[in-house]
């Protein structure tokens, strides 16, 4: 054992010299190359469309997709009025706005339908004449009268009432419905950028008017809003604190230099891979550049440490970057692996973007430990590093050292007081809720968000959509089909939450009036098959382009749409047990009829638990293979599983922690445990390789290897633990709400890994030195006296 | 009648009649040639849209007095989840007295089951709303449809009603862009704008061939200018000198939404007149 040891030192050694050696080349060839690979980075494109969150055997987007190709694409924009005043929606001014966006609606790119109060096909009869017209024309000529008219007759209708327009008449909306060829990235910004300057228009034109703008156009655009805002603020702000923070742990200023050189050479390999293999950046994927500088900057910060230490006590430059390659060679190693196992892992997930991310930062991980290894030590050999070697007889580290003291007198009492800390917050675990409601997924600062939070005092915000099949073609005119779709059309309307249905019965029951001189009593369902279809027939053949049945009524007539609008500030949880309840209504009212609810909501509802079960898989093949990697590197069964404890602990306390102090949780949840378990296992990996190289190789007691441990690789663990926090913290300023928990989350392992690795795995370690029958040194003397004999 | 008007009625008939005489595969329009008035607006006063409104009368007059007709045609109606509807009607149509109004129209629904028997009644205006009856058998009671809207889709389909009135001359103004050859024809290509402000296109474009004067390929333009659908016009047959397609095939690029057209063999000249076409003979059609 000892051999194999040795021969990977001199490996690492000699490796080290040849890169001194040959430092020229080296440079110019790690670089050339990384900026070859890189200049692949200006193909990435991102993402704007939130399908991109859903794999293509997602079963709520397959639904999905179906649904739209049986009815329309749902692609929308939501323009909000709202009078600066209280005069509301049916004034001159407020309508003849309605008019004008109704027109200019039809402008905008890809445009499929409008809908709006003007043009809302009011149908009624003249003796034997069906009249069917747009409910608002000319509207700056309406006297008082007939605006009093419209008002009554567009609240009294189901299908305006609280979709186009308030209940009380305020505020009102127009729908335009788009359907994108999907071909070009540019559509939705070409499409959003016609809308925004139709907004502006008839805020210009009508001062009295404010307009909200949402719908999922506006969404999908958010996602590539997102990730520009996080590129543009949080990789500068990154690169600011990796400076700062390597700076101050280095304290030198050509060694901060060579080591920001190997990271930003990381993140350009990494984002030139993505590049190449054309990733589309969306969500959590743009946030690779970040994680990779924290992350790729440890291994770095590792080798320099050692250096210097190896300087102070009087090694001269390339010697001490020998000694550090030497010593650091098998950790630095084993950290990339297990990063990279852990990144690699979300190749498991359910959602593309964070596959991507996977991708992105394991090959980021790959280059920043190849580069570490190879140009970092060229890079070193030529900067003007000095450090005086420290005086004789001094102790290199008195507070870690202290410290370590502290740990192994109260073993006992950390074991007892971590223990069941750890165990309550772990008990908290469960209550933690899963939240995706898109409309939170961005900051207040992007616009999406900030107009749609407006939208929500006034109009429901998510609709679930339901294709109800009938038995045959034609089957949708069946009276007894009709009554089914009815009574569920009723039931949903005092359903909490739900602000809207829309529903063919409704029109059904208007046109059957209408079709018997609008006799009030015929607001009712036609009675037989035949009538039901002429109606829809007589109906269909007076409505104007955009505004058809087709979105409704799927061709041969076999399926009818159902739309209920969810209240915008519902919960997750609340959205599941809505449709457990519709569900329900089926299985009671209608066994015979088998439908289910479908839609971005549906998708988004149902994502988090998606990717935590396809998750799963991931996370346990990436426990695996990092338990086997640390069995082979501690080259102990036994120390393998225990360094899991360690790193186990942190992500559940992180869960337990994050129940309590916030509760909700999105789908980025199901990466989280993969993700930080590569992570913060390297801090387990430094201390645990010192400690068997004290406790094994040097032959000391287990008291006085951890002594050692704390010594060596207290300081670094300290640091990058450090570096990681805040590397993670950054990422919480990202301006989507998944980067923004993935960093809370994972700085919070980072934390409890460091509380844990330094309380925890010591006192672990003594405990099981006591069961095999070994005395604890606790004063440490006689190891201050061999510190020097012990050193390498 | 103004002086300008009659002399370009001349020039449309001169250019008719020596069209119809160089080309011996339309004999009969030549000698059926009735006279017709050119609608200066729809004429313009451009070359090109003078040329295009040229091109266009010839292709229209091309089945002047045919009279009546009498077809059957089977719709098939595809979304773009690739599900399949058919609808089948019959057309009876009474040709127009002039180009000043528009043709007559009865169409009768025979399948799906649940609207057999349902009648529409037509009569095409130029620039203001058809007139327009509908039959409902189950109501048994005759609705006139009073709507401005042309531009919906017919049953559903990707055809709309206006799409059916596409020869009506004078409700479009014209430009000819140019001559292609497609699949060995020469055609001539036109721009027509609609006149009808409720339609729900802003621009056609037509290949009109060369060779029988026929539309073979129809682009529509939405409100945004943007290319909505397009309609392939194939299997013309004659009959003695008037031409008709019997497969019409319409796309819809937005939607992917397909419907094709086609008809039977078509009857001529089978007695149809005006008291065929009035709303009072919707209830005896059972």
């Amino acid at each position: 054992m000892a051999a194999s040891n040795k021969l990977l030192d001199n490996f690492a050694s000699g490796l080290a010299q040849w890169m001194i050696k040959l430092r020229w080349i080296v440079i110019a060839i790690s670089v050339g190359g990384a900026i070859a690979i890189g200049s692949y980075a200006s193909q990435l494109e991102f993402s704007n469309n939130y399908r991109a969150f859903f794999s293509k055997q997602n079963p709520e987007l397959q639904a999905f997709e179906d649904f739209q190709s049986t009815y329309t694409k749902s692609d929308t924009f939501v323009f909000v009025l709202k009078t600066k005043d209280t005069s509301g929606a049916f004034t001159n001014d407020t309508l003849a706005a309605v008019e004008l966006l109704t027109e200019e609606g039809w402008q905008i790119p890809y445009a499929l339908r409008v809908d709006s109060l003007s043009n809302f096909q009011y149908t009624y009869a003249v003796e034997d004449d069906l009249i069917v017209e747009d409910l608002i024309v000319d509207a700056r000529n309406l006297t008082p009268d007939e605006l009093i008219q419209k008002r009554d007759i567009a609240l009294a209708e189901p299908l305006l009432r609280n979709q186009l327009i308030t209940a009380d008449g305020k505020v009102t909306a127009v729908n335009v419905v788009l359907q994108y060829p999907e071909k070009a990235l540019t559509e939705v910004p070409e499409a959003v950028a016609v809308a925004r300057a139709t907004r502006d228009m008839i805020e210009e034109n009508f001062p009295n008017l404010e307009v909200y703008l949402t719908g999922t156009t506006m969404l999908n655009n958010a996602f590539a809003e997102a990730v520009n805002n996080d590129l543009a603020t949080l990789v500068p702000l990154m690169f600011l604190v990796v400076l700062i923070l390597t700076a101050i742990t280095v304290r030198s200023i050509s060694a901060t230099a060579a080591t920001l050189a190997i990271i930003i050479l990381s993140t350009t390999v990494a984002m030139g891979f993505a590049g190449y293999i054309g990733i589309k950046l969306a969500g959590p994927s743009p946030s690779a550049p970040v994680i990779i500088l924290t992350l790729a900057i440890a291994d770095s910060i590792h080798i320099l440490i050692s250096m210097r230490a190896a300087m102070r006590d009087g090694l001269k430059k390339h010697a001490a970057i020998v000694e550090a390659m030497r010593i650091n060679f098998l950790p630095v190693g084993v950290t990339s692996i297990t990063t990279v196992v852990g990144f690699l892992s979300l190749r498991f997930s359910d959602s593309p973007p964070f596959q991507d991310l996977g991708t992105i930062t394991a090959v980021g991980i790959f280059a920043a430990w190849f580069l570490s290894m190879t140009l970092l030590p060229a890079l070193l050999s030529l900067a003007p590093i000095r450090i005086k070697s420290r005086p004789a007889g001094q102790t290199r580290n008195q507070v870690m050292l202290g410290f370590a003291n502290f740990v192994i007198r109260r073993f006992r009492t950390l074991l007892l007081i971590i223990g069941i800390s750890v165990a309550a917050l772990i008990s908290f675990i469960p209550s933690i809720e899963l939240s995706d409601q898109w409309r939170e997924y961005f900051a207040p600062r992007i616009e999406f968000r900030a107009e749609s939070d407006l939208v929500i005092e006034h109009f429901g915000f998510y609709p679930i959509e339901y294709s109800v099949p009938a038995n045959e073609p034609g089957g949708v005119n069946e009276p007894d089909f009709l009554r089914k779709i009815e009574a569920y059309t009723e039931w949903l309307r005092v359903q909490p939450d739900v602000t809207h249905v829309y529903s063919i019965t409704d029109i059904m029951k208007r046109l059957n009036k209408n079709l018997n001189a609008d006799d009030p009593a015929y607001y009712r369902l036609p009675d037989e098959r035949e009538l039901a279809a002429q109606y829809l027939l007589l109906y269909e053949l007076s409505l104007p382009y955009g505004l058809d049945l087709n979105d409704r009524i799927n061709i041969d007539k076999s399926a009818t749409r159902v739309t209920a609008t969810l209240d915008g500030r519902v919960t997750t949880k609340r959205v599941r047990e809505f449709l457990k309840q519709s569900e329900k209504w089926f299985e009671d009212h209608a066994p015979d009829i088998k439908t289910s609810a479908t839609g971005p909501q549906v998708m988004f509802t149902f994502i988090a638990q998606r990717n935590v079960e396809s998750m799963i898989l991931g996370t346990s093949i990436a426990v695996a293979a990092i338990a086997i990697i640390m069995i082979l590197a501690l080259r102990s069964f036994r120390m393998g599983l225990i360094s899991l404890v360690p790193n186990a602990l942190p992500i559940l306390s992180a869960f337990g922690a994050w129940a309590i102090l916030v509760g909700e949780v999105g789908f980025s949840v199901a990466a989280i445990a993969a993700i930080s378990m590569g992570i913060v296992i390297d801090d387990t990996v430094h201390f645990l390789a010192k400690y068997m190289r004290a406790h094994r190789d040097k032959g000391l007691s287990s008291a006085d290897s951890i002594r050692y441990a704390f010594e060596t690789v207290g300081v670094a663990i300290v640091v990058n633990t450090v570096i990681l926090g805040a590397g993670f913290l950054v990422l919480t300023l990202s301006a989507f709400k998944i980067n923004e928990e993935m960093g809370m989350l994972t700085s919070l392992t980072i934390g409890f890994a460091l509380t844990l690795d330094f309380l925890f795995l010591p006192a672990l370690l003594l405990l099981l030195a006591r069961f095999s029958g070994e005395t604890i040194d606790v004063k440490g003397d006689e190891y201050v006296q061999h510190s020097f004999e012990v050193r390498t | 009648m103004s002086n300008t008007r009659s002399k370009c009625a001349l020039k449309a008939a001169l250019a008719a009649t020596l069209f119809g005489a160089s080309l011996l595969s339309v004999p009969a329009n030549a000698q059926d040639q009735r006279t017709y008035d050119d609608d200066p607006v729809a004429r313009g006063d451009t070359p090109e849209s003078i040329k295009g409104y040229e091109i266009a009368a010839r292709s229209d007059r091309s089945d002047s007095g045919f009279g009546d007709s009498k077809v059957s045609a089977n719709m098939i109606l595809r979304n773009s989840a690739g599900q399949i509807t058919e609808r089948s009607l019959s057309f009876s149509t009474l040709e127009k007295e002039n180009e000043t109004v528009g043709d007559k129209s009865l169409v009768i629904f025979n399948s799906p089951r649940d609207v057999e028997g349902t009648a529409l009644l037509s009569h095409a205006k130029i620039l203001d709303p058809d007139d327009q009856w509908l039959f409902l058998p189950a109501l048994k009671r005759v609705k006139r449809i009073s709507s401005a809207n042309k531009s919906g889709p017919f049953v559903g389909s990707e055809f709309a009603f206006e799409d059916f009135t596409l020869t009506e001359l004078n409700k479009f103004t014209y430009a000819h862009v140019g001559e292609e050859e497609v699949d060995g024809m020469m055609m001539d290509v036109l721009e027509r704008f609609p006149r009808y402000e409720k339609s729900g296109y802003t621009k056609q474009k037509a290949w009109i061939d060369q060779a029988v004067f026929q539309a073979r390929k129809i682009e529509f333009y939405d409100r945004r200018g943007g290319l909505l659908k397009t309609l392939t016009l194939s299997d013309y047959r004659e009959y003695d000198g008037v031409w008709r397609a019997h497969k019409l095939a319409m796309v819809n690029h937005k939607t992917n939404k397909e419907t094709d057209l086609i008809y039977t063999e078509f009857q001529f000249k089978t007695g149809l007149d005006e008291s065929d076409f009035v709303k009072g003979v919707l209830l005896r059609i059972r």
